[in-house]
């Protein structure tokens, strides 16, 4: 019997969160226009953009780091398969079950019918970027299974019924008044004098988790990294939470994006440097939990590793744009962009926003399901600057746009867009044809002539002039300036 | 030296002033300066909107118009980062290895405006004179694609008379990103608002770059605003004399 996987298939629709409502510009406008968020996400991606870069001045080596990332990612990639079966093989070996998931729907299924095998109908989740990717805790909510967020910030999105907006600090958008509210509305039996003092607020929080630790039979984690030598997962947090959810409860699940396994713990030594100073701007994490396989006697007694697809194939079959599976999460170029400095994390529509999200979520997806993220980024290139593992996410964006235009060329009827590129493609192909241009945009002097600026323009350049002034056309371009000097000049 | 000026489109068209101050800086260094009369548009903007397609004829075009000449300058970190980073891989792209390695050689002799004097004129003080109070803004891709660092600053503070005036946050994009700034225009306005306020924070009579597109930019905005600060290209001012 021969099993035919077919090309590799994109994300499907319908289940996760990798798809949002609107395009970015409209969920942009309503970020833009919240005041609370503005503040917020100023103070915060400041505060940790000054921290990443003391602790990465400290190190002499950083490039040299960085290129050694870039490196070890690109030759795993290029064998991912090895490297992936390698990883079964050792995981089954010490003890673990491992299932492949294709996408979303197989991952959640999976992970859903090993929570009912146990008999439990509530399971404590340390934070992970994929099961938010493929909306696990609705598809264990269908099943009638509660999961429990035990990160701070993830707790805080869940409770207060919202989405998170950043990598690292998923509750980034939130202030401490806030969050006072949220506890004081949904967390049962909390003090009722709870103020929003940061030391009170982590208490209550903690007082809340430490019960939820102590009756769970089931948790559920992602992965920082994967091992593929010794079947070693590796979980990098900062709370403690993530340390009690790997080795209290009977069952562990761990569900992880196929590109994150590396060959050996020498790789390593190069990703435990280059994560925290990059995602806290500390010089090492305070939690790094690493498990393998079943211990007698010592942590859950099962434990299972869901490896998921869910679209990486098919950004794995593309040479450039495979690098962005390179990315270690450590939300370093959402803190430098300047677009996500300004809108959040919830106007990208995916759990993975900034940068980095505006390439992989257009990549999981097909591009044509996630069309306005390439275009959300000036290309103003502090993203490829910041990260860890030298991802070139100005060039990946770039590539992304081409591919969503070259979709549109499918079209009967040509966007008009693409109708004007086409035209000015035309016009400066030639030197002459373009000075005729220069000289019909001259029409453009007729405008402004009492203030010298031009203030409104029809659509759609009427998007400049919404909020900046035009300039005029000058009387006289550069070239027919210097056409009439080299003619007095008697020049060439 | 004999230079050849790639004055830019958007110059060409809407800030001659950038290109005539070029000239007449380089001129007055004792250099001889050519423009190719040949010359368009780099294709950058069809490039970072997705039109590679279209932007291949504009690349074959500019190798063809500038493959004779020995030096390049453009008074622009943006488009001479798109002639150094994105033409020979638009080429390859298309499968034209000819076209790419022609577009490399003379990415490897375009220069911009800053690299050119500070590098290869060996000047860091073309002897200018603006008794005015300025601010700098360094532009993305000055900064991020062509490293040019402290160039700009080392030409300006030479500068006699003037008063330079640093810029808080000034390694932030100011919102232009090309045909970002209308396809995310409420974005864009975000981060111009932003810009604009550091710039008038300095108390500066005008703000510096290297690259009019941005200046065209954050003019716009200050305009707008009736600011009374104005935008000058980096050329402008180093093109003065006492």
């Amino acid at each position: 019997m021969t099993t035919d996987l077919g090309i590799p298939v994109v994300a499907p629709r319908g289940v996760g969160h990798l798809r949002g409502e609107r395009p970015f510009p409209a969920a942009a406008r309503d970020a833009l226009a919240n005041p609370q968020l503005r503040r917020n996400l100023g103070n915060a991606t400041r505060t940790i953009r000054d921290k990443r870069a003391a602790v990465v001045a400290e190190l002499p080596d950083w490039e040299e780091l960085r290129r050694a990332g870039e490196a070890i990612k690109a030759a795993t990639m290029a064998t991912l398969d090895e490297h992936l079966e390698r990883l079964e093989a050792e995981v089954t070996a010490r003890g673990g079950v491992v299932h492949w998931a294709r996408d979303a729907h197989e991952a959640n299924a999976i992970v859903t019918d090993l929570v009912l095998a146990t008999g439990e109908t509530e399971v404590v989740k340390v934070k992970s970027m994929a099961t938010q990717e493929i909306g696990l805790n609705e598809a264990l909510a269908e099943a009638g299974i509660e999961a429990k967020e035990t990160d701070l910030a993830e707790l805080i999105v869940q409770l207060g019924g919202d989405a998170p907006s950043h990598i690292l600090v998923p509750a980034i958008h939130r202030n401490r008044a806030e969050i006072r509210e949220i506890f004081l509305r949904e967390m049962p039996g909390v003090d009722a004098d709870l103020t929003s003092e940061p030391r009170q607020l982590a208490m209550a929080a903690r007082a809340h988790l430490r019960e939820r630790f102590l009756r769970a039979k089931v948790a559920i984690s992602g992965a920082n990294f994967a091992v593929a030598d010794t079947g070693t997962l590796l979980v990098v947090e900062s709370e403690g939470n993530g340390r009690i959810c790997l080795t209290l409860p009977e069952t562990l699940i761990t569900v992880m994006g196929i590109e994150k396994v590396v060959p050996t713990w020498g790789d390593l030594e190069v990703f435990l440097q280059l994560l925290p100073r990059s995602s806290t701007g500390e010089r090492m994490n305070p939690y790094t939990s690493a498990w393998t396989g079943v211990t007698p006697g010592d942590g859950p007694q099962a434990f299972h590793l869901v490896l998921l697809d869910n679209g990486r194939t098919a950004a794995l079959s593309d040479a450039v744009g495979r690098s962005a599976l390179h990315c270690i999460r450590c939300s370093a170029c959402l803190n430098v962009c300047p677009v996500y400095e300004r809108t959040g994390g919830h106007a990208y529509g995916s759990v993975y926003p900034g940068p980095i999200g505006a390439v992989l979520s257009p990549q999981l997806t097909g591009v044509e399901d996630n069309a306005s993220l390439p275009y959300a980024s000036s290309l103003c290139g502090a993203c490829f600057d910041a990260c860890p593992v030298r991802i070139d996410i100005p060039t990946l964006l770039v590539q992304l746009r081409a591919a969503h235009v070259d979709a549109q060329r499918e079209r009967r009827i040509p966007t008009a867009e693409a109708l004007a590129m086409a035209a000015a493609s035309w016009v400066m192909a030639d030197a002459d044809r373009f000075a005729a241009a220069e000289k019909a945009s001259r029409v453009g002097r007729l405008l402004g002539r009492a203030s010298g600026r031009i203030s409104a323009l029809p659509p759609p350049l009427s998007r400049w002039t919404g909020s900046r002034d035009a300039p005029r056309p000058p009387a006289e371009t550069f070239r027919e300036w210097w056409a009439g000097r080299m003619n007095t000049e008697g020049g060439t | 030296m004999k230079i050849a000026l790639m004055v830019t489109c958007l110059a060409d068209a809407l800030f001659p002033d950038v290109g005539k101050a070029t000239v007449a800086l380089l001129e007055r260094l004792g250099h001889e300066v050519e423009f190719p009369l040949g010359q368009t548009c780099c294709g950058q903007m069809h490039v970072n909107t997705g039109y590679q397609r279209e932007a291949l004829p504009l690349v074959r075009h500019f190798v063809e118009v500038f493959e004779g000449c020995d030096v390049i300058v453009g008074p622009s970190g943006s488009c001479v980062g798109s002639v150094r980073h994105q033409h020979a891989m638009l080429a390859r792209q298309a499968g034209d290895e000819d076209l790419a390695q022609r577009a490399e050689a003379i990415a490897a002799r375009t220069y911009e405006l800053s690299e050119l004097l500070v590098d290869v004129l060996g000047v860091d003080d073309v002897g200018a004179y603006y008794p005015h109070r300025v601010t700098y803004h360094p532009t993305c891709h000055s900064l991020r694609l062509l490293r040019v660092a402290d160039k700009p600053l080392r030409l300006l503070r030479n500068v006699r008379g003037m008063t330079l005036i640093e810029l808080p946050d000034a390694e932030q994009c100011c919102g232009f990103g090309g045909t970002f700034a209308v396809k995310n225009p409420d974005t864009s306005t975000a981060m111009l608002a932003d810009k604009m306020r550091q710039v008038l924070s300095t108390g500066a009579e005008a703000l510096a770059a290297g690259d009019a597109s941005c200046l065209m930019h954050i003019g716009g905005g200050l305009s707008r605003l009736r600011s009374g600060t104005k935008t000058v290209h980096l050329a402008e001012i180093l093109a003065v004399r006492e």
